[in-house]
């Protein structure tokens, strides 16, 4: 008897399909927008959002709280006055910080998105998820207009997470309301 | 054969189900609240992009060239993600689907899962299962759980509790988690929030569908809102993710047409609060094993009709349910299946794959071609052109009816303007049995008709009869 | 030189609505139109391709090809009849004629939206499925209405939701299309129109049907009856 694989692709070949032209991409493919649409469109989603020149006054903000670093965050991020939690963390140290610091890979201005893929400043997935808090740093030139330029800049193998405002769900009544699962606060810092 | 269980077993045919649902007055207003809801905010979302037909176009190309080299970009698909230390199984229909996902709970020792909502989980029946088999699956999407906690039924692909309203939730949840809580929708999100918490925390294993998988590289792709799907994807050390073998793009540029696609179609956001993407395993992140189970259940027998398979470029957005007229008066459950509304009409009888099948005869004319789910379909599904084909294949399976024997009389009668032009003047007669211009009653079949609305009595003359005196 | 067009009165604004399709002959040849019907026309055989009698409707479409060919243009005062010439009959294997519905006709072909009609009454106009979604004739019946002399144009809400007609649909899923029909009606009255209009006596006759039931004093006139219409020579209802 043949294998379900075998059995499937075989079926698949006596159906066969004609060959399709090649795709048509008559869609914009890059953007106009920068800082201050993402500025704007970010603070839709009811997230909170600041342009700053100096990063670690902003952090200031942090003071007398617990806060998840990744190791590789730049040092002068890491104030005095704040508890910072660094790997390895176990879940219930994750899940009781007050909050997480990172950075980005990438952001997009015209749908207000972050985008994490792991690598500097961001750490595992799980930091970012379990904290009800997330403060995240995008510098300017991290910011790509539109959604085809974001992922031209990605590496598609790595974890990748985009975060497009605070958790939210519309199940109920198909109407938005903020604060499920994740962090049910997103706070942003655009370095300009 | 076991049957597909894309349908309910025991579902009444779609005019049965319906005419019970229409009695139900709260269904019809929290439907009618919900999709006029979604309905203007998607045509807001969509009205900001100026290429929004170009996408449309776009995807619904790359959705076809998936389907032309379906086996090639599937081989692709098991390789890169084999490559990357994920296991790919193969499944021809939901019972063998259901067996692989069930032994690899026990494989693990399972006897909890989580679940992220996923329409080819529900489609196959698996939580039912599993189940069966000793493991429980917790669904942890919001509304999944709604149903879930309801030991109800899902009436909407996105929402599947859409035709509940708050105060109806409430009482679910005071019942269930045994907790007090207000009808706010932040305060049942709250709520739920809580009783999942040690869930997502404790559980080791969890069971995905996929938006998207990308051939050439290996990677999936799942949008969701609450962040119960990173929960899912990341803490356990077992990931399932199960998925169409349709589901495919073929390379990670084509998720450029997608990501803008499928929100703004479905909750209508710029995009949804979290995609997460991720390529077999990674080590020191998110769970060590991955298994993706391929599932057929009746898509190579839909790929095989040339006008039915675009039913398989759906990427389940839930659009045209939500301005379908059909949909937002008799609800999702009238359609006897996971899938309902237009899209459901056209795929649940193409996957079950008998038009014998009473429901699924009945759902291709669970429409009245009005053409609004066309209009709005991000991957530009022709659902009236498919709608009418399976009527075709419906009555060719039917063979002679009374029906039947009617529309041969008519077809006969048209085909000659000598026989139509009598049966016009016998039909004028009729108006001698019409008081004031119009009849109010007829006998059946016509009295479906007027049921609720009066017919015209035929005029003195037909049209061609004045033009022969006038002008012949 | 005059446009010389056929009219396809449709079966069924042949055999119930003549008032109609007399308005058209009327109305195209006020704006310099030559019109002929050729007598040998039924159906275009869309109850039978839309209710799964596909064979059936391919010698209709047959038929339809012989009887208008050679004609410049046909007109037919129905959103779904024109849809289902131009847009199926080409699947059933047909090179059908060049086929309009009347308001795409006059703003598109003859080029006008005044012509020179009269009709004092508050009207609302319900779009149709077909015209809307398989012509896209969009506002051009709207823009006709307006240029009407005397006419008193109000707004339908929801104007672009179905009217729970959809042919054999109206039998088939009865209560469904009924639910439809109460939420037009409901709008239909909400304007406080004396007449209701569309481009489709099917649509027209389902809304009306149900109207009349309510006996709730509001008249179907298809729009080429309103076009026609003028100081010299009103509208008036048929008996």
């Amino acid at each position: 008897m043949a294998s379900a694989k075998e059995e499937i692709l075989q079926r698949i070949r006596n159906a066969k399909l004609p060959a399709t032209p090649e795709t048509v991409r008559g869609y914009n493919r890059t953007g106009e927008g920068g800082v201050e649409l993402f500025a704007e469109r970010v603070a839709d989603y009811r997230a909170i959002v600041h342009a700053v020149n100096d990063v670690p006054e902003a952090l200031q903000r942090l003071q007398g709280k617990r806060i998840v670093a990744p190791q590789d965050v730049p040092p002068e991020w890491l104030i005095d006055g704040v508890t910072w939690l660094h790997e390895p963390l176990t879940i219930e140290e994750l899940d009781q910080a007050d909050g997480v610091l990172t950075g980005c890979a990438v952001a997009i201005a015209d749908t207000g998105t972050i985008v994490l893929d792991g690598g500097e400043a961001q750490g595992r997935r799980a930091l970012t998820l379990l904290p009800d808090y997330h403060l995240c740093v995008v510098r300017a030139d991290q910011i790509a207009a539109s959604v085809p330029e974001a992922l031209q800049r990605l590496e598609p193998t790595r974890p990748l997470t985009f975060i497009s405002g605070p958790s939210a769900t519309s199940d109920i009544e198909l109407n938005r309301v903020e604060g499920v699962h994740g962090p049910r606060a997103l706070e942003v810092l655009i370095v300009t | 054969m076991a049957r597909n269980p894309v349908t309910w077993l025991g579902s009444p045919t779609f005019p049965k189900a319906a005419k019970a649902a229409l009695n139900d007055t709260q269904l019809r207003q929290n439907l009618r609240k919900a999709t006029g809801t979604i309905r203007g905010r998607r045509a807001a979302a969509v009205a900001e992009m100026t290429d929004w037909e170009m996408l449309r176009v776009a995807g619904e190309q790359i959705k076809d060239d998936v389907l032309a080299r379906l086996d090639t970009l599937l081989l692709q698909l098991e390789e890169s993600v084999t490559a990357r230390g994920g296991v790919v199984h193969w499944a021809r229909d939901a019972e063998e689907a259901n067996r692989i996902v069930l032994d690899l709970c026990r494989a693990e020792n399972a006897q909890e899962v989580v679940k992220v909502k996923s329409m080819a989980t529900a489609e196959i029946g698996l939580n039912e299962a599993l189940e069966a088999g000793g493991v429980h699956a917790i669904e942890t999407d919001l509304a999944e759980l709604i149903v879930q906690l309801g030991d109800d039924r899902p009436s909407h692909i996105l929402v599947p509790a859409i035709h509940r309203n708050r105060s109806e939730i409430r009482e679910i949840f005071q019942r269930r988690m045994g907790v007090e809580v207000s009808d706010e929708p932040a305060d049942l999100a709250e709520a739920a929030r809580v009783y999942l918490r040690e869930k997502f925390l404790t559980t080791k294993v969890a069971i995905s569908g996929a938006n998207f998988a990308v051939a050439d590289t290996g990677s999936i792709v799942v949008l969701e809102s609450e962040g119960n799907g990173r929960m899912c994807l990341t803490l356990p050390d077992t990931l399932i993710t199960v998925m169409g073998i349709e589901k495919l793009v073929p390379t990670w540029q084509d998720l450029e047409v997608f990501l803008q696609l499928l929100p703004r179609s479905s909750t209508a956001e710029r995009m949804n609060p979290y995609t997460s993407v991720w390529t077999g395993v990674t080590p020191g992140d998110g769970p060590q094993k991955f298994h993706l189970v391929l599932i057929d259940n009746g898509r190579t027998a839909t790929l095989e009709d040339s006008v039915g398979r675009q039913a398989l470029r759906c990427i389940r957005c839930s659009a045209c349910l939500n301005v379908c007229p059909v949909y937002e008066r008799t609800g999702g459950q009238s359609y006897g299946s996971v899938y309902p509304g237009p899209i459901g009409a056209i795929l649940t009888p193409q996957l079950v794959g008998d038009m014998h099948d009473p429901l699924a005869a009945s759902l291709p004319y669970a429409s009245s071609l009005c053409g609004a789910c066309f209009e709005v379909c991000p991957v530009r599904i022709d659902i009236p052109s498919v709608l009418t084909h399976l009527r075709a294949e419906v009555v060719e399976a039917k063979g002679r009816t009374a029906e039947s024997v009617a529309m041969a009389a008519a077809a006969w009668m048209f085909a000659s303007a000598s026989r139509y032009e009598k049966a016009q003047k016998a039909g004028s007669l009729a108006r001698f049995l019409a008081k004031d211009g119009k009849i109010t009653s007829l006998p059946w079949p016509g009295s479906k008709w007027t049921s609720s609305r009066d017919v015209p009595a035929p005029p003195a003359e037909s049209f061609r009869t004045w033009w022969r005196k006038n002008r012949g | 030189m005059r446009v010389r067009v056929a009219l396809f009165a449709t079966c069924l604004t042949d055999t119930f609505f003549p008032s109609t399709a007399r308005a058209v002959v009327r109305l195209l040849e006020r704006l310099g139109c030559s019109v002929e019907f050729p007598l040998d026309q039924t159906c275009c055989g869309q109850m039978h391709f839309n209710t799964g009698y596909r064979e059936h409707s391919k010698p209709l479409a047959r038929k339809y090809t012989e009887v208008f060919s050679g004609y410049d243009y046909v007109v037919a005062p129905s959103g779904s009849c024109a849809g289902m010439v131009r847009e199926i009959h080409p699947t059933l294997g047909e090179s059908p004629p060049r086929t309009f519905e009347l308001a795409e006709f006059l703003v598109d072909v003859l080029g006008v939206t005044d012509v020179g009609a009269w009709f004092p009454h508050r009207v609302t106009y319900h779009p149709t499925c077909h015209s809307l979604r398989m012509l896209g004739v969009g506002d051009k019946p709207m823009a006709l209405l307006r240029a009407v002399k005397g006419l008193d144009l109000v707004e339908l809400p929801d104007s672009t939701q179905c009217c729970g007609f959809g042919g054999t649909f109206a039998v088939k899923n009865a209560e469904t299309s009924t639910a439809m029909l109460a939420d037009k009606m409901r709008c239909v009255l909400d304007t406080g129109a004396e007449v209701l209009s569309a481009g489709d006596n099917s649509c027209l006759m389902h809304i009306g049907g149900g109207l009349s039931r309510l006996r709730a004093g509001v008249r179907p006139v298809h729009l080429a009856e309103i076009l026609a219409s003028t100081e010299e020579d009103p509208w008036r209802a048929t008996p």
